[in-house]
């Protein structure tokens, strides 16, 4: 596609991103922000979801065991949503749209309801599309979080560092991913 | 500063997201389903270089060892993922991608977002209710990397020199990336 990088540049690009975490801050990660962001929105309405507390690591704490997780530390990023995990994933959404009005790839309408490989396999409707893809968005990030990462944390962060788990979550994902794919859409 | 970096990192990855191509769902799909292989050799590509880099730079003293985190290793990670994988192939998006998509415009992406915290919301409400259940029996020790390197997690192989390791599996990772077919 147009203004598509090679695997070459690409992969470059790539690696840089997360060499650059790396070494400036902490490995990337993204699934995580899913549970802050619910979170945060959870705290609007409810104000006991995460509170200070000193006798916590963090310095927060939380009634709900997986907020409370690991000294709290889920809990005082819910508390203050200007966190360096949190703003990082905010800050992906600018840069993939810098990306795009620069001169990288632009999907066409059509493209912007389904890909090209589902309209050929189920046809136009976009219901359809934005059904399934709604119910696989609580597969992936349900599966992220008992993982304990995804994609970016997990493979590619993970394989960078050498980290056992980045080999055990990617084979994990491919050998559902590739099976699944073939079944849903064919190889032709 | 913390968030100054956030914005500069967190802009570079996410431009890098979108230029190789990894905001198109159609991209994913035809890398899962072995028709176009573009984005798994720009994958490895971005492993193996970036370990590489990362542990010479590690030995050199350029980068601090202490920035490595590394994540528990338990049945869960194998099980997650593939429930992960599932979905990952039906919808072509994964958490990060399918958050920049948004930048592409894309409609299928937001009702995935939509999903995606629906599905985080439900595990951070069962979690308490399976945190002591066998999906979380470590594995090796669970913190545990392949190369010797930081003093904070255990290596599995610590009689060969980590950074030597390292290397070698990102040059290997390298090789496939050039030696894998664009399309089959």
């Amino acid at each position: 596609m147009n203004g598509q990088l090679n695997w070459f540049k690409g992969g470059l690009l790539l690696g840089a991103a997360f060499l650059l975490a790396v070494a400036f801050v902490k490995p990337i990660g993204v699934s995580t922000q899913f549970v802050i962001a619910d979170g945060i929105v959870w705290n609007l309405f409810s104000g006991s979801v995460v509170q200070k507390d000193s006798e916590s690591k963090s310095g927060y704490s939380s009634p709900n065991a997986y907020l409370n997780k690991s000294g709290g530390k889920y809990a005082k990023n819910v508390a203050n949503p200007i966190n360096y995990s949190f703003v990082f994933v905010i800050a992906m959404v600018i840069g993939a749209l810098l990306s795009s009005r620069l001169g990288g790839p632009k999907p066409t309408i059509a493209d912007r309801s389904a890909p090209e490989v589902w309209r050929q396999r189920f046809g136009k409707n976009p219901t359809l599309r934005y059904v399934t893809v709604f119910f696989a968005g609580v597969l992936v990030l349900f599966g992220a979080r008992l993982a304990g990462g995804c994609t970016s944390g997990h493979m590619m962060s993970g394989m960078m560092q050498t980290s056992l788990s980045g080999y055990l979550f990617a084979a994990g994902a491919f050998a559902a991913a590739v099976p699944a794919a073939v079944l849903v859409y064919k190889r032709k | 500063m913390n968030i100054v970096l956030a914005i500069i990192l967190g802009i570079i990855f996410g431009f890098a997201l979108q230029r190789v191509g990894a905001t198109n769902p159609q991209n994913i799909i035809n890398m899962l389903r072995l028709k176009d292989l573009h984005l798994m050799k720009a994958i490895f590509f971005a492993i193996g270089i970036s370990s590489a880099l990362l542990f010479l730079l590690m030995t050199a003293g350029v980068i601090n060892a202490g920035h490595l985190s590394v994540k528990s290793s338990y049945i869960g990670v194998i099980v997650g993922g593939a429930l992960l994988g599932l979905g990952f192939a039906v919808a072509g998006y994964c958490p990060g991608t399918g958050l920049t998509a948004l930048a592409d415009g894309r409609k299928d992406a937001l009702f995935f977002i939509g999903g995606g915290l629906l599905g985080a919301l439900i595990y951070t409400m069962v979690y308490g209710s399976i945190k002591g259940s066998w999906l979380f029996n470590t594995i090796s020790g669970g913190k545990v990397m392949l190369a010797t390197g930081s003093d904070k997690f255990q290596a599995l192989l610590p009689v060969i020199p980590g950074t030597l390791l390292a290397v070698t599996i990102g040059i290997v990772f390298m090789l496939i990336a050039w030696k894998l077919p664009d399309e089959i």
